[in-house]
């Protein structure tokens, strides 16, 4: 329409800006997590997306079933040995680019339930990329874990892909006080020694 | 402390005259009742006693007493064996329960199953199947129910360590 | 043993699910639909007749990563066309191993583990441990400390019932209902939040009485969530009850008998949705439900719709039955002052040596429980939740079992699903209100 005559045949305002940080800006602000409920933490998931609390607030209270569709899958309780399988699965089905948000501490570490049935720590099937503490961690840690999440995306880079072993390495410190910045803490990437 | 300890009366097995019903001995638990009857005798006294009016099959449970062989609350004339297989029944009409507490040796751990009786009872008895490896006599579809198909050994049996691991942390396998 | 299945191997349960068609004589699918009712053998014969050649059916599985199951349930369903044939309900997935790590667990550390079976009515199961226990050690708890359970329990019932009707309308598509259900179940959450620290799992109830005493302003603030709900319920009666698609969708489908829900073991208000007026409240009392007066809501047709309208007028009775308990709830200790059970209150702690002895001990070692072995149960939102305990006179349990309702309920799924169209499955599903953590505890 307007390319021969240069920049005066615009009708309309216009933005210049580079690619990545527009891809960034649309992957933060439109992240679909997909529904992984497990235990007690997906009820207070539901309860993070329900009225009160109210996911849409950031892009996100689109619950995907389907995992193809699914851009964050929030690990929301306690992985057992059946399931483990099942949740690296759902996760190979996710189309790249795809984050993963370890919800309360029995999908981070196994919490309290140190014995046979549970996997200790869901990081051992899937990279994590935030882990949100709390047993159940409360709407507001979610939502803490999923603002610092977003951060991560919008200073992160579009292309590269994460080497293997590692997830971000992220953990939500504290929580969240009055209107307090999220703070990303970067501990050391710490590999464990099987014994 | 000892004002306090004499406050709690303990609970002898009562050595007295044995009651029983259908021929099985009963014993009173802290004012609740239970049978005991013979490995052979179980399915027929669940039997007589739907009969009765306990007609409702709450619970089917076990317990493993390789450490703890001298239990609590046994009649004089029943052997105590390694595992028990514990049913609990309900009856509308008394608004009663009833336990019964059956002995089943460690070496042949089989016992009737109530589920033609009570169909109710088809997944306690998978359930007490999948964890402590007691064979349900009868029961259509014995397979494991919590533990995924392929595991090894019944975890709630007191030999079965709590499979507690060191905690460690490490990156997944592979790439992603 | 303590190997990750690790991912790339199959999702597969091996015999754990349900067969194919073509593999089963009549005998066996006898056996298979016997998870269902025993049917005739006739019925059988005929069923697996049609089988070996028939390539017109199809086994699909629903779960266990699925909107409407309610978490991890796995459900293998065998359609002809849009109707359900056999289905076969396939649990496990939330394994947690609770009644290993009971063993490991101290009576005081009890109610910890046991609170996150049923995520749902977290105090009900902390309540039947500590009947359980209680039961064991011959304590008496004070008068304060009983109605305080009822009371929490009872708004936990009220929560509980919004969870379900919350869930139960999204699955029906009437998707506002879970943000209603969850606005109100909110109202109930931030007041136990106030008095026990946490919005969910609690560890509020203890063996020998609560963990504290009820805030100040509770009597406000439970007064406020009673005013509130009432005007809410009768927007439900509006948007779903009286509503046709609502009925269409339910009534008449899921229909489970008296007989049946009786042989299935089935309890709480899938029992009393098919007739059976049982409830342990009223039939077999605890705690001081005797001294309260209140109503078994009974269903007549046992179908999907009776146990929608059981829990919303449950919310109505416990309204009423918090209001006695706000009218009758009595001064005193909110838990027993047996040096054995009960820690030292905080302040003797700072001014007594042995006071703060004592209070390591409760809390390291705990208390010994006298021999025995006891069943208690109590009527969670979900039907008879018990307790089957065995000390052997240590400080932790020698053997802790939990008869949840959910997993004695899904048994009656195959049973409902049969012969209905897979859209009615999701209307089932959710009316038998399954917690999967407490069917795989």
């Amino acid at each position: 329409m307007g390319f021969g005559k240069g920049l005066e045949g615009l009708q309309h305002n216009f933005l210049t800006g580079n690619l990545e940080s527009v891809v960034k800006w649309a992957r933060r602000n439109s992240m679909w997590p997909a529904t992984f409920g497990l235990a007690c933490c997906a009820i207070e998931m539901m309860a993070t997306g329900a009225s009160h609390y109210d996911l849409s607030r950031f892009g996100m209270e689109v619950f995907r079933a389907s995992p193809r569709q699914a851009d964050l899958m929030i690990v929301a309780g306690r992985v057992s040995q059946k399931m483990a399988p099942v949740l690296r699965q759902v996760y190979d089905q996710m189309m790249e680019p795809k984050w993963v948000i370890s919800m309360g501490v029995c999908a981070s570490t196994g919490g309290m339930f140190n014995n046979y049935a549970l996997v200790q720590g869901v990081d051992q099937v899937v990279p994590v990329d935030v882990y949100a503490p709390g047993c159940p961690p409360n709407p507001q840690t979610l939502l803490h874990s999923i603002l610092t999440l977003h951060e991560l995306v919008r200073t992160g880079e579009i292309v590269s892909r994460r080497q293997g072993g590692g997830g971000a390495e992220v953990h939500v410190a504290q929580q969240p006080q009055g209107d307090q910045r999220v703070t990303v803490v970067r501990p050391p990437v710490h590999v464990g020694t099987p014994r | 402390m000892s004002a306090d300890d004499q406050a709690v009366p303990e609970e002898q097995a009562v050595p007295q005259e044995e009651e029983r019903r259908h021929g099985a001995p009963l014993t009173r638990q802290l004012g609740q009742v239970v049978l005991h009857p013979s490995r052979e005798g179980y399915r027929d006294l669940v039997e007589q006693l739907r009969r009765d009016g306990y007609t409702f099959c709450l619970d089917v449970t076990a317990a493993d007493y390789l450490t703890h062989p001298g239990r609590p609350g046994l009649p004089s004339t029943v052997t105590p064996e390694r595992f028990e297989v514990v049913a609990i029944l309900l009856s509308f009409e008394g608004k009663e329960r009833l336990r019964i507490r059956v002995q089943v040796p460690d070496g042949d751990p089989v016992v009737a199953s109530l589920f033609h009786l009570h169909p109710g009872t088809e997944a306690m008895e998978r359930e007490v199947y999948d964890m402590y490896g007691i064979v349900f006599d009868g029961h259509p579809d014995l397979t494991r129910i919590l533990m995924p198909e392929d595991w090894e050994g019944h975890p709630l049996r007191k030999d079965y360590a709590v499979g507690r691991i060191p905690v460690q942390f490490k990156g997944a396998p592979g790439d992603r | 043993m303590t190997s990750i299945r690790y991912p790339g191997a199959a999702t597969s349960e091996g015999a754990q699910e349900l067969s194919a068609r073509g593999q089963m004589t009549a005998g066996e699918l006898l056996r298979e639909s016997g998870s269902v009712l025993r049917m005739s053998e006739a019925a059988a014969a005929e069923q697996a007749d049609r089988a070996p050649g028939d390539q017109e059916t199809m086994i699909i599985n629903m779960g266990p990563q699925h909107p409407s199951t309610h978490g991890v349930l796995r459900l293998m369903l065998e359609l002809e066309g849009e109707t359900v044939l056999r289905s076969k309900p396939i649990v496990g997935y939330l394994h947690t191993g609770m009644e290993k790590t009971g063993e490991d667990l101290t009576y005081l550390q009890g109610p910890t583990n046991v609170t996150r079976m049923d995520y749902a009515a977290p105090l009900f199961n902390e309540l039947v441990f500590s009947l359980a226990t209680e039961a064991l050690l011959q304590v008496e708890i004070p008068p304060r400390a009983t109605w305080i359970r009822m009371l929490m329990t009872e708004l936990n019932r009220i929560a509980s019932h919004f969870l379900f009707l919350a869930t139960n309308g999204l699955d029906l598509g009437a998707i506002s209902m879970i943000l209603y259900g969850w606005r109100e179940r909110d109202l109930v959450l931030q007041f136990f939040e106030k008095t026990t620290g946490l919005r969910m799992n609690h560890n509020y109830i203890r063996p020998g009485g609560v963990a504290a005493d009820l805030p100040d302003g509770w009597r406000d603030d439970v007064l406020r969530i009673l005013d509130a709900l009432p005007a809410r319920l009768q927007e439900y009666d509006e948007l779903m009850t009286g509503q046709p698609i609502w009925r269409a969708r339910t009534q008449g489908v899921g229909v489970l008998t008296a007989e049946e829900a009786i042989a299935l073991g089935a309890t709480g208000p899938i029992l009393r949705a098919s007739g059976v007026p049982w409830d342990l409240r009223r039939d077999i009392p605890y705690l001081a439900y005797e001294e309260v007066d209140f109503n078994v809501v009974v269903g007549t047709y046992g179908d999907v719709f009776d146990r929608y309208a059981i829990r919303l007028n449950e919310i109505r009775e416990s309204i009423g039955l918090v209001r006695q308990i706000l009218d009758r709830i009595p001064r005193g200790d909110y838990r027993v002052q047996n040096k054995k059970v009960t820690p030292p209150p905080r302040a003797r702690i700072d001014e007594s040596m042995e006071a703060l002895i004592h209070h390591f001990k409760i809390f390291t070692e705990g208390f010994k429980v006298p021999e025995g072995e006891v069943y208690v149960a109590v009527e969670s939102p979900r039907g008879e939740l018990g307790c089957y305990l065995v000390s052997d006179g240590s400080a932790k349990p020698y053997r802790m079992h939990i008869r949840g309702p959910s997993f004695v309920n899904l048994q009656t799924l195959p049973h409902m699903l049969r012969g209905g169209l897979i859209a009615d499955a999701v209307a089932v599903i959710s009316s038998v209100d399954p917690i999967m953590g407490e069917v795989d505890r």
